[in-house]
């Protein structure tokens, strides 16, 4: 009985600061209408900047709150000024180009906290005052824990009140339902904006300040804490601030029970959760389908069916592809092999994304497990490459095969949280069952046939592979089931009523992009030889979505090009400096605002209008 | 007509590649009432969209106390004094009536009605007995006032009123009659999209009739009541 107390306790400890960074996502998003990526990094950012503040401070409990108090306003202030130096450009571009700046506003926090406060764990003391414990049912439980018990209803009442008795509160609440109308009452939305931003962004640092004590401020902490922000808000309902503080209770209860009970799945449990819940309530707990943002690839550019010309450029583009890196050596091959297949991951998710309509945040889901896939075949069956590298992709698809059937019934955000779910239950799947994945040193010794294990033949062997299956997408895309898909995308309701079973043409879809998302892994184990968790990890399904957002989500040449840009960005730009993430980032938020169609949808509006003006 | 107080020009709107509105022209004096008719998809949704900018024009110039405000944001031009009221009321469905009228609130504008909260308790009484009820638990007919009630919390010189008689039992139609020309007799300029003659008539010095985007008739209302023909051509179903 005292053990389940104790535990209920540390939950409702945890469920606080939860509480606080799902709500300010949750606040954002209702307004903005913007899925803020960087929500994390100020959650990151608020525990940086308090363990600088209550060190430089005096160590009393005056200095203490007044260094959580003002590296909260910090935070907001910080996250006002990324709303209006870079969002405000552009609120007019589709949803995925505003996720994508946020992403690079992700990048750049994270090398920038790594220059300023090293990649040590910073814990700050608990406050003078609380340092002590208290005695529960003959246990003793922190002090300062029984006050972040306190936090979580207290700050729930002060923004009720905001929300409700102040008129800028019911501005918000109107702007969250219907902001054009909130303007066309001569609301300038862009202050409402920015306040929101300010208010969320401040939520945020504040929960991460007030964790401080308990949880070391690390380079970890933003993609965590943005991953367990999203589950939240979406088991919640996405703008719904107490449906955050419901759904910030259950999880973080869950887990402290789950810690003790089922150590080994903890990670898995939150994920779980979510999944449970969006099964049976699609738009969480107190949400609404008002709540949804149209669908992502809904803006997309109608594809071009012959576009012949570019294709004319395919055969000699590949000999060319197929002759030149061997002739500049093997450093060139082992970066092209990866820029190859990359552009396959890319194309996958693409072909879900753009031509499908269903936005995925975890799609290394399918790669890490094609990957591992791979490798256990190798290991445990001492099967041939050939037969591992068919493994990969049957493996990924059975995954998606299993998931498919509720993911694709929701679309949006919320189906992009899902997948998110997904990938990280298949990542804490490899990361703790130790056993037979190898946990975090992963599986070695993943080395091609003997025939193959030559850089070039490789090479040549993958650029096979991924040409043709590039090939195959696109042969998908303008086939009839790429017009159901693509239909049911612009156009649900007249599909069904044409005959179409949607939500069989979506799972298959799924199931397509995640065989080839496998098949991408399986050649990506091999070349590199190894697998490991960080395959699956939430940074390689952003660098996904980098890679097709850079290419541009309305052509099929996107993914390619969007591939070879990254990869590309990434090597240049690692070469001269270690800040390579600031820089990527720099690089894609100045990309963003100036193409916000992405790189080749620029260059293809762009020959339109060359050939208009002729 | 001595200076317009809202001038339409060669108005061009579209909706991606579809072309909605074609070199539209307007013009309201001050005071007047005009009634912009047409059937339904003629294009009056549309039109009053462009003018508070809503939607943005292709080309053509709006413009109001005779200073372009076509490329303007939309709360730039409601702070103009134009009040724009939606044809599917938009109201905020979790605010309480109260709330609705604050979130519109505007500094007094010289020339134009001023407006209180309880000014317009006493114009639309049914609101009063329902201050703190939400936006989203009223009936279609005190939805439509309240969505009338909260753009005049602006204060505006031009109300831009679209089908207000729309899914009204009949009397509340005729109050709905009744409220403008209170408002008429304010001093309010008002244009009015109707697909409701008889409504129409009851309220509007002018009519202009739309078909397709395109203007097909203007004159006055008193006119086009007399002229059978086009009543005919461009308004029966
Ligand atoms: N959001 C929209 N997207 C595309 N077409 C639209 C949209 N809204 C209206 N239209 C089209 O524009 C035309 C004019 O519509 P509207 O201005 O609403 O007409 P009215 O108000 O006179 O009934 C119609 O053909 C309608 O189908
Ligand atoms: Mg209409």
């Amino acid at each position: 009985m005292d053990f389940v107390v104790i535990q209920l306790l540390n939950g409702l400890a945890s469920a606080s600061s939860l509480f606080l960074v799902a709500c300010g996502l949750s606040i954002i998003f209702g307004v903005t209408r913007i899925v803020n990526f960087a929500h994390g990094s100020f959650y990151m950012l608020g525990a940086y900047i308090a363990y600088s503040l209550v060190e430089l401070l005096p160590r009393t409990p005056l200095g203490f709150w007044g260094g959580v108090a003002l590296a909260a306003l910090a935070v907001g202030a910080i996250g006002g000024a990324v709303e209006i130096a870079l969002l405000k450009r552009i609120y007019r571009a589709p949803e995925l180009f505003q996720l994508l700046a946020t992403f690079g506003v992700v990048l750049v926090v994270a090398d920038l906290a790594l220059k300023i406060w090293g990649a040590e764990e910073l814990l700050a003391p608990r406050p003078p005052g609380l340092r002590g414990a208290v005695m529960i049912l003959g246990r003793a439980f922190p002090q300062y824990d029984l006050l972040l018990i306190a936090v979580g209803p207290v700050v729930l009442a002060a923004l009720w009140l905001l929300f409700h008795r102040t008129r800028w509160g019911a501005l918000v609440r109107a702007a969250t339902q219907d902001r054009d109308m909130v303007a066309a009452l001569g609301v300038n939305q862009g202050r409402l904006f920015t306040g929101v931003f300010f208010l969320g962004s401040l939520l945020a640092g504040l929960g991460g300040a007030l964790q401080l004590p308990r949880e070391a401020a690390n380079l970890q902490m933003d993609l965590s804490t943005i991953a367990e922000a999203f589950v939240i808000t979406v088991v919640g309902g996405m703008g719904s601030i107490a449906g955050a503080y419901v759904a910030a209770l259950l999880v973080a209860v869950l887990q402290a029970f789950g810690i003790v009970v089922f150590p080994k799945i903890t990670l898995v449990l939150i994920f779980l959760v979510m999944a449970v819940v969006l099964a049976f309530r699609p738009y969480g707990l107190f949400g609404r389908a008002a709540a949804e943002p149209r669908a992502a690839g809904a803006e997309a550019q109608p594809l071009g069916a012959g576009d012949g010309r570019a294709w004319r450029w395919v055969v000699p583009g590949l000999a060319l592809l197929a002759v030149l890196p061997p002739l500049a050596g093997g450093y060139a091959v082992s970066v092209v092999t990866e820029i190859v297949i990359l552009a396959l991951f890319a194309a996958s998710l693409h072909f879900m994304m753009g031509p499908g309509g269903m936005p995925s945040f975890g799609h290394a889901a399918f790669f890490g497990l094609g990957a591992y896939g791979a490798a256990l075949a190798a290991r445990d069956v001492g099967a041939p490459m050939l037969l591992g590298l068919a493994v990969a992709p049957v493996a990924a698809a059975l995954l998606a095969l299993a998931c498919g059937w509720f993911c694709v019934r929701l679309s949006g955000v919320y189906l992009a949280m899902l997948t998110l779910a997904v990938a990280q239950i298949v990542w804490s799947v490899a990361f703790q069952w130790t056993g037979i994945t190898g946990g975090d040193n992963g599986i070695l010794g993943v080395w091609p046939a003997d025939w193959a294990r030559g850089k070039t033949v490789f090479y040549l062997l993958t650029l096979l592979l991924c040409g043709g299956s590039l090939w195959l997408l696109r042969r998908i895309v303008f086939a009839p089931f790429g017009a159901a898909l693509r239909g049911g995308r612009d156009a649900p309701r007249r599909a069904e009523a044409s005959g179409i079973d949607l939500t069989a043409v979506r799972w298959t879809g799924f199931v397509i992009a995640a065989l080839f998302a496998g098949l991408a892994g399986g050649l990506f184990a091999y070349s590199k030889g190894s697998v490991f968790p960080t395959y699956i990890a939430i940074s390689r399904s952003i660098d996904a979505l980098l890679m097709v957002l850079l290419g541009g989500i309305g052509t099929l040449a996107g993914p390619p090009v969007g591939a070879v840009v990254f990869v590309g960005l990434q090597e240049e730009i690692s070469r001269y400096t270690d800040l390579w993430r600031l820089l990527l980032g720099l690089v894609i938020i100045t990309l963003v605002v100036a193409f916000p169609e992405g790189i080749a949808g620029f260059a293809a509006r762009w020959r339109r209008r060359a050939e208009g003006a002729t | 007509m001595a200076q317009a107080l809202l001038e339409v020009e060669k108005l061009n709107v579209a909706y991606g590649r579809a072309h909605v509105l074609f070199d539209l022209d307007l013009a309201l004096g001050r005071g007047e009432v005009l009634a912009l008719l047409g059937r339904n998809g003629a294009g009056k949704s549309t039109t009053l969209k462009a003018i508070i900018g809503l939607l943005r024009a292709q080309s053509g110039a709006i413009r109001f106390e005779g200073a372009r405000i076509d490329g303007a944001a939309a709360h730039a031009v409601a702070r103009l004094g134009i009040g724009y009221v939606p044809e599917d009321r938009r109201i905020f469905a979790e605010l309480t009536v109260a709330e609705n009228l604050d979130v519109a609130r505007q500094k007094p504008r010289p020339g134009a009605p001023y407006w209180t909260p309880e000014a317009l308790y006493a114009l639309f009484p049914n609101l009063a007995e329902m201050r703190r009820r939400p936006g989203g638990r009223m009936s279609g007919g005190e939805q439509q006032m309240l969505t009338i009630a909260r753009t005049l919390m602006g204060n505006p010189l031009l109300l831009l009123l679209d089908e207000p008689s729309e899914g009204l039992a009949p009397k509340i139609v005729e109050a709905m009659a009744d409220t403008i020309l209170r408002l008429k007799a304010e001093g309010l300029t008002v244009l009015l999209s109707e697909q409701n003659l008889h409504f129409a008539a009851r309220v509007a010095d002018r009519a202009a009739i739309i078909e397709k985007g395109r203007i097909r008739y203007g004159g006055t209302m008193a006119a086009l009541i007399a002229d059978e023909a086009a009543q005919h051509a461009y308004l029966s179903a």
